[in-house]
């Protein structure tokens, strides 16, 4: 038989359809197709200037915003040179870690839903809601935040913001924990996804994996280690790699990651000093002609921007490296010989975000 | 049968009839409300005090919705299907006693009874899977068969160990003969088998897999709207009240335990009242599991039933039968019961290790992956030698 799990499915995480080939509950064969939020984003950089592309930014991963920003404003930083002040560097620094717990919560409260539980859902939500609030008092936005700036940050933090952060990450720190205990040892949760969906090392590599989903198959790679960029090489932090490559490593990575996240975030504040937030840049940018290839680690892995400029007020060219696509790419090869009750489990292991898989 | 007595059976399947609708919309709002306590949320709060009058506005709802019917369905089965998952779950009432006096007919063999008419629901739902031409539809109703053929077996032997027990089959001597223990205390083994394919055999979380929302959407129900949708719902819980009523009867002394005071129809009150008491207790046992636990996949609910609840039902009648043979104190099966099932927990719990073994994640410290210095960005000056303008204004990105 048969069947189209999506585009209008409950748990295709978006509009992804996956053309699936049973024999009875088994999956013989998988066949993704994506391009249903295709809205040409790439094109429409071309003919917008350096500050109304962050808006595009915002759009492509839609839950971590501040991550897509922060990629291309890095990119067109290094084609002019920018030398970005410090103090910038730690607001990009913490609210994107805040964004990579607030991303990975909402993947946590989902994939409670994929599995069958309907619970998780609401602790995650309510541990981003916190996030979420605190965003909207620093950007104005609850999201599409449009407050990284190419060579710094739209404006600089509230006063209160060090005592809001640091309530902040002791909620939080509650709040992981509580969401740990009641998803990562249920034993249904063990059944349903320990030794689902294992890919290896290798294999992920192949496919062009990264983040999460090529740690948990037991490769020691992040680009805020492996290339460090921004000011991460200030902090001391964890990067938990899995061994088995199942759906369970994915899950329990991003749990663990946000955790370290954490961490830095408290070094960041205790570290983080008065000063400017922007570099002296002309209000029309026009960085000079050139190529720039920027590799930054969204909560799905390697976001990169390549961006080429032929020395006007708009890049002449704006590719994203999106890290949902090339996740998304290895579903074929976890999704032999699974059942179509895995095929949920393991789409939603990936973690996508299709407005980052179509662009 | 005199008129007389058609006219009292009519009365009273018509009351019975009120009832079950009754207690389904207190359901609805209860699993609701209990669910939102769970979940950090409130539940319905808009129609009435803490939403009470939210299954009216429900169910004036559903009844004033379109009820669609789809193209390719098979027209006939699509529209019998409601009502062969109705009728069984209305049928099996007729002998369900609520307190001593208070049962429509009761039966010598009321306990097969109840298991032969609850077997036809599955009719429902295949019906349902079948005549809504949906695949997903299709894989929801074949899932509910082989999930609820494979659990009546448990079912039915769990109730068998309580039939033993009794001799009997008679649902008011079942009660009667726990007077002094309850068979929770005797058979906690047969108990748990009940609880547990009794949630199969509705289809609850964590058995929900035949209308499992992130798979198959809702399963034997995806097409169905309307009217015809909340005939399905109202069976569904009416199943679920059933279960909780039954376990409450067979197990927890039903009106029972301990002994009402009175004679007449003070008596007859103060035990429905003591038995609805117990049996919204089990209903929301079965809630707050719902509100807990993720969902099984196909094969571990067929390995489940058969690996698991399957044997230990023998081993549960087996226990009773030699208890009952060499006539042993019944703490004897008692502690037997209950070393069966923490031998089960053991097995069960300890496939994956401890927390330590299963823990394949490790993290790595930056020290030991050797963090290396960042790049950043250098002023540099522009390539073609001119200096870089700056705008007067407080520089920001427009």
């Amino acid at each position: 038989m048969m069947l189209n799990l999506g585009p209008q499915h409950p748990s295709t995480h978006g509009v992804f359809r996956l053309v699936l080939w049973l024999d009875g509950e088994r999956i013989v064969r998988a066949e993704p197709h994506i391009g249903y939020l295709h809205r040409g984003s790439e094109k429409l950089c071309e003919r917008e200037d350096y500050t109304q592309i962050i808006t595009l930014f915002d759009r492509l991963d839609y839950v971590a915003n501040l991550n897509g920003e922060l990629a291309f404003c890095m990119a067109a930083e290094k084609l002019m040179g920018l030398e970005v002040p410090d103090r910038a560097w730690y607001v990009r620094s913490i609210l994107c870690e805040l964004n990579r717990i607030a991303s990975h919560m909402l993947f946590y409260g989902v994939y409670g839903l994929d599995t069958g539980a309907m619970t998780p859902i609401l602790y995650g939500f309510r541990e981003r809601e916190r996030i979420v609030l605190l965003f909207e008092a620093v950007t104005g936005a609850r999201m599409m935040h449009n407050f990284i700036r190419v060579g710094g940050v739209k404006q600089d933090l509230p006063e209160d913001f060090v005592q809001r952060v640091n309530k902040l990450t002791d909620e939080l720190k509650r709040g992981i924990e509580e969401c740990d205990q009641l998803l990562t040892n249920s034993e249904l949760f063990l059944a349903r996804t320990k030794g689902v969906g294992s890919i290896d090392g290798p294999t992920a590599r192949d496919y062009g994996c990264t983040g999460p989903v090529l740690r948990a198959s037991g490769v020691k790679e992040d680009v805020r280690v492996s290339e460090p960029y921004g000011i991460y090489d200030r902090f001391e932090f964890g990067i938990p790699v899995g061994s088995n490559g199942d759906c369970w490593d994915r899950y329990y990575i991003r749990v663990e990651e946000m955790r370290q996240s954490l961490s830095i975030i408290e070094q960041a504040v205790k570290q983080m000093e008065p000063g400017p937030i922007q570099a002296k840049v002309r209000r029309i940018a026009r960085p000079p002609k050139g190529e720039a290839y920027v590799r930054t680690e969204s909560p799905r892995g390697d976001f990169a921007v390549f961006l080429v400029s032929d020395g006007g007020d708009k890049p002449y060219r704006v590719k994203v490296r999106a890290p949902s696509f090339a996740n998304l790419q290895s579903i074929t090869h976890m999704l032999r010989d699974a059942y179509i009750a895995d095929a949920v489990v393991i789409l939603g292991s990936i973690d996508i975000i299709l407005g980052e898989v179509d662009r | 049968m005199t008129a007389l007595e058609g006219l009292f059976y009519g009365l009273g399947a018509a009351g019975l009839l009120v009832f079950l609708s009754g207690t389904v919309m207190v359901l609805t709002w209860l699993e609701r409300k209990a669910l939102a306590r769970i979940q950090l949320r409130m539940g319905p709060m808009r129609v009435g005090p803490h939403g009470t009058l939210q299954p009216i506005a429900d169910v004036a709802k559903l009844m004033t919705k379109e009820d669609i019917t789809p193209s390719w369905a098979d027209k006939r089965v699509f529209w019998l299907a409601p009502a062969a998952l109705l009728m069984p779950a209305l049928l099996v009432w007729v002998t369900i006693p609520m307190a001593r006096d208070l049962v429509l007919r009761n039966l010598d063999m009321g306990l097969f009874y109840v298991i032969a008419v609850s077997v036809l629901s599955v009719m429902g739902l295949v019906m349902a899977g079948w005549g809504s031409a949906n695949k997903y539809a299709m894989l929801g109703g074949l899932r509910a068969v082989g999930a609820l053929i494979s659990y009546e077996i448990p079912f039915i032997l769990a109730v068998l160990g309580v039939a033993m027990l009794s001799q009997s089959m008679d649902i008011t001597r079942i009660v009667d003969d726990q007077r002094s223990i309850a068979y929770i205390i005797v058979q906690p083994l047969g108990l748990f088998l009940f609880l547990v394919a009794g949630l199969a055999e509705l289809g609850r979380t964590p058995f929900d897999i035949h209308h499992a929302e992130s798979e198959v959407v809702g399963g034997p129900f995806v097409e169905y709207s309307g009217a015809h949708w909340a005939a399905f719902m109202l069976a569904e819980y009416i199943n679920t009240f059933t279960v909780a009523a039954l376990v409450v009867l067979l197990f927890v002394g039903g009106w029972r335990w301990p002994a009402m005071p009175g004679d007449g129809a003070l008596h007859t009150l103060l035990s429905l009242i003591w038995f609805l008491t117990k049996t919204y207790f089990v209903i929301l046992a079965i809630f707050w599991i719902r509100g807990t636990f993720p969902r099984l996949r196909i094969d571990q609910l067929m390995a489940f039933a058969w690996k698991v609840l399957v044997p230990l039902a023998f081993v549960n009648i087996l226990l009773t039968g030699l208890v009952l043979y060499y006539d042993l104190g019944w703490w004897v099966l008692t502690i037997l019961s209950l070393l069966s099932l923490a031998a089960a927990f053991y097995i069960i719990f300890g496939r994956y290790g401890s927390r330590a073994e299963r823990m394949t994640v490790r993290v790595y410290s930056t020290r030991e992956l050797g963090l290396k210095p960042a790049v950043r960005p250098q002023a540099a000056p522009p390539p073609d030698g001119s200096p870089v303008q700056v705008d007067k204004a407080p520089a920001a990105g427009a």
